[in-house]
């Protein structure tokens, strides 16, 4: 908007910029549009039994111009490549691109004439989601990751200049699995394991006691 | 001094009411779908079962780039979101909340008055599909028109019903008159003017001006940010509208159990508040009708029976008196 390079920087600056990020976080419309098969998981997350409503993304937009996310469900052909980008180019700032599946993200097993080998080749893609297709809690860890993506964005040149001179955001995005970033119990164990460098072999161990594995 | 300082707080409640209630409903709307459907609805914002969704949506939409056809006409389109608010912003003014001096401003004409300008909505969607230069936008408005216009006949039919039966306009004066025996004795014309109500400001199943699996989003699929957070904002104010309108009219305003003195504006707020659920409600349970079926249901069924619910009040307005 250009507004936030004349607040004056420091706490101010600091407050406006995590409301403004949390607002785009919490309200973070899908654009309605499926490309393949990755679309029929996408359209799962959205039911009852997974619910991205919980989030606030509970409405797809049909129109882009009401869209904050562009989530590529699915392989994009040739032919559907400029479609893609016009969609993209009628949604209105701030903007961000999930691209879902390897199909979206490389051309996954269509490595030929017809695929565009990831969709990066035409529109710029903030997280990368892979499987084929992703199941839909993938789906939903892959837009929690973006939520902690959104909230650590800077208001403004000043501010990524200074974030960048730190050395980024801290603790980095993506570090903290969803679902022990959402727990608190699971969270302060997360915490406990990365001061003794051992997050993995928690996350392993927290897997076996589940017994998700035995399904 | 002091009149000019009540004129100014009372516009200032009516303004928060106009600002508050609103999202109330539109919370509601979102957690009473979600568990119809069997669902959550929006969990995080906030903390406490997503009650800041609505507010983390609206500060979103303030900073969402305004992006403007280049086709568009400019002033138009951008004017069309205002002149949805406002009518409903006015409509709020005259309803009265409890008894004696609580409303915005008691016109003796006031029902007069609120379907006089609860009719401008229909000029705000035209004027949204037609400045959009969008086939879509324009197809909407259109629907919309076709809908609005059909629907106010039996919307103000059943509106003077009752109106003859309190022998007044001014909405306050309506609910003193009323009586419990009136549920029965005005409810084709309760139910006429609720299925109306519903059509006028294009809720499901009567939404088919807004069509988004036909029409994109009709006339409002080119509004982007702030301009379209109005037209949301426009239709949960006009789901309050019409449930204190129909409050008002036929189930008795702030007349409760007990207390009418004291309670009144909850009495109010409560049945507001059910009728908005019941707005809601029938979102879940019914699907969009055809154009056809909408311009019949008006036509065939709910004129007819406005106007037989005319004759009936007067009839037995004449054995009463």
């Amino acid at each position: 908007m250009g507004i936030e390079e004349h607040i004056p920087g420091g706490i101010l600056l600091g407050t406006v910029e995590k409301l403004v990020n949390w607002t785009r976080k919490q309200s973070l419309w899908p654009a309605t549009f499926g490309l393949a098969c990755c679309a029929i998981e996408m359209m799962a997350a959205g039911s009852a039994r997974y619910d991205m409503a919980r989030f606030g993304m509970e409405v797809f937009r049909a129109s882009p111009r009401q869209a904050d996310l562009m989530i590529v469900a699915g392989r994009v052909s040739q032919k559907m490549a400029p479609v893609v980008r016009q969609i993209y180019d009628q949604m209105p700032e701030p903007k961000w691109v999930l691209s879902m599946g390897v199909c979206a993200s490389s051309g996954g097993m269509f490595n030929n004439y017809a695929i565009v080998q990831g969709v990066d080749h035409i529109v710029p893609v903030d997280m990368y989601l892979p499987g084929c297709p992703p199941r839909p809690e993938m789906l939903m860890d892959a837009i929690l990751k973006l939520h902690d993506k959104i909230m650590n964005e800077p208001l403004g040149e000043r501010r990524r200049r200074k974030l960048e001179a730190q050395g980024g955001p801290d603790p980095l995005v993506g570090t903290i699995p969803s679902s022990y970033r959402y727990n608190k119990a699971k969270r302060r164990q997360w915490e406990q394991a990365v001061a003794e460098g051992r997050q993995e072999q928690l996350r392993i161990a927290n897997w076996m006691q589940e017994g998700a594995h035995r399904g | 001094m002091p009149a000019a300082l009540e004129v100014v707080l009372r516009v200032a409640a009516v303004m928060a009411a106009f600002l508050v209630v609103p999202l109330v409903v539109g919370q509601m709307e979102h957690k009473v779908m979600a568990h119809m459907q069997g669902r959550l609805g929006p969990m995080y914002a906030g903390g406490f079962h997503g009650w800041a969704q609505l507010i983390a949506d609206g500060i979103k939409f303030v900073q969402k780039e305004e992006v403007v056809p280049r086709a568009a006409d400019r002033p138009v389109f951008r004017l069309a979101p205002i002149v949805a608010l406002v009518p409903y912003l006015v409509a709020l003014l005259v309803i009265p909340l409890g008894p004696g001096d609580l409303v915005g401003e008691p016109l003796d004409i006031g029902l007069f008055m609120v379907l006089a300008v609860v009719g401008v909505g229909i000029v705000a969607v035209m004027m949204a599909g037609w400045a959009s230069a969008n086939k879509y936008s324009l197809l909407g408005a259109l629907r919309a028109a076709a809908q609005l216009l059909g629907y106010e006949l039996p919307f103000v039919l059943a509106a003077a019903s009752v109106a003859m039966a309190a022998g007044t306009l001014s909405l306050p004066g309506i609910v003193e008159a009323w009586r419990p025996w009136w549920l029965l004795w005005q409810l084709p014309a309760l139910v006429v003017f609720f299925i109306a109500g519903l059509a006028e400001i294009r809720r499901p199943p009567f939404d088919m001006p807004v069509a988004d699996s036909e029409l994109v989003f009709g006339y409002m699929t080119e509004y982007t940010g702030l301009r379209f957070a109005f037209f949301l904002l426009a239709e949960y104010v006009g789901i309050v509208v019409i449930s204190a309108l129909t409050t008002v009219l036929f189930l008795g305003g702030w007349k409760g159990p007990f207390a009418d003195v004291e309670l009144g504006w909850l009495w109010t707020l409560i049945k507001v508040f059910a009728v908005s659920f019941v707005i809601i409600w029938l979102r879940v349970a019914y699907p969009r009708l055809r154009a056809d079926q909408l311009q019949r249901l008006c036509w065939l069924v709910l004129v007819p029976l406005a106007l037989g619910q005319l004759a009936l009040t007067a009839v037995v307005r004449l054995a009463i008196a």
